[in-house]
């Protein structure tokens, strides 16, 4: 007889395992998904993971994706640490996207060399104001960081669709909803000849390791871990839940708002309505994906861009909705959070005769 | 403004308000046997993107209506067995489960997209919709508006009046001592959990079927999570989640309003409202922290595991 029985400790062993059992799993759901609209399982396995790593191209394309989900997933593994609900990575990053800009078009006609560091550096704080005020609100007025968060992407998002069709529209564009192309002089340049790899790629890889160093070698992190761990004792011990929360928050929102500006500056060249197709929610699975470690999120980043990229393929190799994405990450989150219930619990055989 | 365009724009205001207080009053129900159930979003567009498929395919709008409560019912299920069972995050939940919803919808309804069908017409109710000026804002919608108001009313009963609200309200605010006395929590906690499925299913189907009438991806633009502020909102009372969809209502057409009163905003600028006047109001409601903690259901996210009883 199977029964299941607690664990006395949580296992490190399924910590490590329940992440590559979830994505497992998703696959397998994936294989059925398409066996049942009549596509080969085969076929499909091959556009979602194998076809994505198949070319250089492709490769690069892979990185270019993964770059805005870790940038906003470090950042979130950190405030879901210090138990900040923060959903609010999507409009951080289209906050920095606007932000940054609009720096960049005021540049446009300008050789200075501070272009590119101005746009940058804008977007980066306007990633920060869009994380600040959710914070404020939540520490001044105690408002529930999860709703206002998701209310200040919806709020991004239309500021966004506003700017476009508005005051930072191509006065030569036709009437389009989008800016005018940057010039040459706030683009990031591009690391590999005939691929769209940026330096914003490498900012993300860097930020992972910066977020690993904190959180794994710093007295900050120490705090942060021992605040999300328990509450109580992280008080007692005398650290300050508010600085933390701000600290936190106003990393993820730079991390996200420098996302955002780095995907206007560096593989779209210019602000359109759709900077993100979803990267800020996703980046919420690949921070859990991760384990809310910096250095797993680059893994989990790396394959939440392969089904990116795969969803792509489906769609233009075996015409299946681009959809089918967004539902194999929310798959995968349910099985990630099923397998977890093995950290604290296990299958036990017994006898019956014993009983 | 004349009194004509005052009477449309509240017409306009209950309409634009309904999908809130279907979800929301699923939502209360959820969240008063202490489960937080962030996943709204998504199975409001699944009810939308089966209610209006079925409707498509028998071209019977109350067919519709079926088949997104049954659609609604089985994604909180997903949730339930995660969270009532397996003990997972409530949170992480949730949003895996808006996720899913969101992808799955645009996925099943990407055949129908800019298709239209008959939705429900509007009835007038006999002597009601004569009284002067009330019986044009309230007595002349379609059905599932009247619909809305006795299931709000009978909440109302039901919670504060009857055994069911009583269990239901022992399970939210002390899960322990409601076992203690035999009742079965997690058993009350799967069938709010259902009711919550259900009515996201019905208000997703008021979108497609009633609201616009069609289908589109991600049509329902927040209204999931627009409504679990409504709950903060309504301070967790069944009665005052009306009054608060309504008003969410007139926000969200308040460009309607401001054409009236001759004034020229962004139509872009404007559709940000509902979701500012979410932040502030909640800002407003969450600032006094005593009151808050006071209204809450006690255990509301705190998981519940009956082997833990000694």
């Amino acid at each position: 007889m199977i029964r299941i029985q607690a664990r006395t400790e949580p296992s490190s062993l399924m910590k490590v395992a329940s992440p590559l059992l979830a994505i497992t799993l998703t696959l397998i759901f994936g294989c059925i998904l398409f066996s049942a609209i009549g596509k080969s399982p085969t076929q499909a396995l091959h556009v979602l993971l194998i076809a994505p790593l198949a070319d250089s191209y492709n490769i690069g394309e892979m990185f270019v994706k993964m770059g805005p989900l870790l940038l906003c997933a470090v950042g979130l593994s950190l405030c879901y640490r210090a138990n900040m609900w923060n959903i609010g990575a999507e409009g951080q990053l289209l906050a920095g996207a606007l932000g940054g800009s609009a720096v960049a078009l005021y540049f446009i006609d300008s050789e200075s060399s501070f272009a590119l560091p101005m746009t940058l550096l804008a977007g980066i704080i306007s990633g920060m104001l869009w994380a600040a005020m959710p914070t404020f609100l939540k520490l001044k007025y105690n408002s529930n960081l999860i709703l206002t968060t998701i209310m200040f992407n919806y709020i991004a998002l239309y500021l966004l669709i506003w700017a476009v069709h508005g005051p930072l529209r191509d006065p030569e564009g036709f009437g389009f909803p989008e800016s005018a192309l940057f010039s040459d002089n706030t683009l990031l340049p591009v690391l590999f000849e005939s691929s769209r790899i940026h330096l914003g790629i490498v900012f993300a890889l860097i930020s992972g390791v910066i977020g690993w160093f904190i959180l794994s070698k710093t007295h900050l992190g120490f705090q942060i871990r021992v605040f999300g761990a328990d509450e109580p004792a992280a008080r007692y011990a005398g650290f300050s839940g508010k600085k933390l929360s701000w600290l936190v928050m106003l990393f993820a929102g730079a991390l996200a708002g420098l996302a955002g500006v780095s995907e206007t500056t560096g593989p779209i060249g210019q602000l359109v309505p759709n900077v993100s197709p979803g990267y800020g929610y996703s980046a919420i699975i690949v921070a859990y994906l991760g384990r809310l470690h910096p250095l797993g999120a680059i893994l989990a980043a790396v394959f939440m861009a392969v089904l990116y990229m795969g969803g792509d393929l489906a769609q233009i190799e075996m015409g299946i909705p681009v959809a089918v994405v967004s539902m194999f990450q929310g798959v995968l989150l349910f099985f990630l959070l099923a397998c977890d219930f093995f950290i604290n619990n296990r299958l036990a055989f017994t006898n019956q005769a014993t009983n | 403004m004349d009194s004509d365009l005052i009477v449309q724009i509240l017409f306009a205001a209950i309409k634009t308000g309904t999908p809130l207080l279907f979800i929301a009053l699923g939502e209360v129900i959820c969240e008063k046997s202490g489960t937080l159930n962030l996943g709204q979003e998504g199975m409001m567009l699944m009810g939308a993107v089966v209610g209006f498929l079925a409707a498509y395919g028998t071209g019977s709008a109350g067919l519709g209506v079926l088949a997104a409560m049954l659609m609604g019912a089985l994604m909180s299920m997903i949730f339930a067995v995660l969270v009532l069972h397996l003990g997972a995050n409530q949170v992480a939940t949730g949003l895996a489960l808006t996720i899913f919803g969101t992808g799955l919808s645009a996925f099943i309804g990407s055949g129908v997209v800019g298709q239209t069908i008959q939705g429900f017409q509007p009835i007038a109710i006999p002597f009601l919709s004569d009284i002067p000026f009330l019986g044009r804002i309230l007595f002349n919608h379609d059905i599932l508006v009247y619909f809305s108001f006795v299931m709000t009313f009978a909440l109302i009963y039901i919670v504060n009046k009857t055994r069911i609200g009583l269990i239901l309200k022992a399970v939210g605010e002390n899960p322990h001592a409601a076992n203690a006395i035999g009742i079965k929590v997690l058993r009350v906690r799967y069938l709010a959990v259902m009711f919550g499925g259900i009515m996201a299913g019905v208000s997703g189907a008021y979108m497609s079927l009633v609201y616009t009438p069609m289908w589109v991806e991600n049509m329902t633009a927040g209204r999931g999570w627009i409504a679990l502020a409504l709950v903060v909102f309504a301070s967790w009372r069944v009665g005052r989640i009306m009054l608060g969809a309504y008003l969410f209502g007139l926000a969200s057409i308040m460009h309607l309003v401001l054409q009236g009163l001759g004034w020229s905003i962004s139509p872009n600028l404007l559709a940000m409202l509902p979701y500012v006047a979410t932040v502030i109001v909640m800002v407003i409601i969450s600032a006094d922290r005593f009151k808050e903690k006071l209204l809450a259901p006690r255990s509301l996210g705190k998981p519940f595991d009956p082997r833990n009883m000694a």
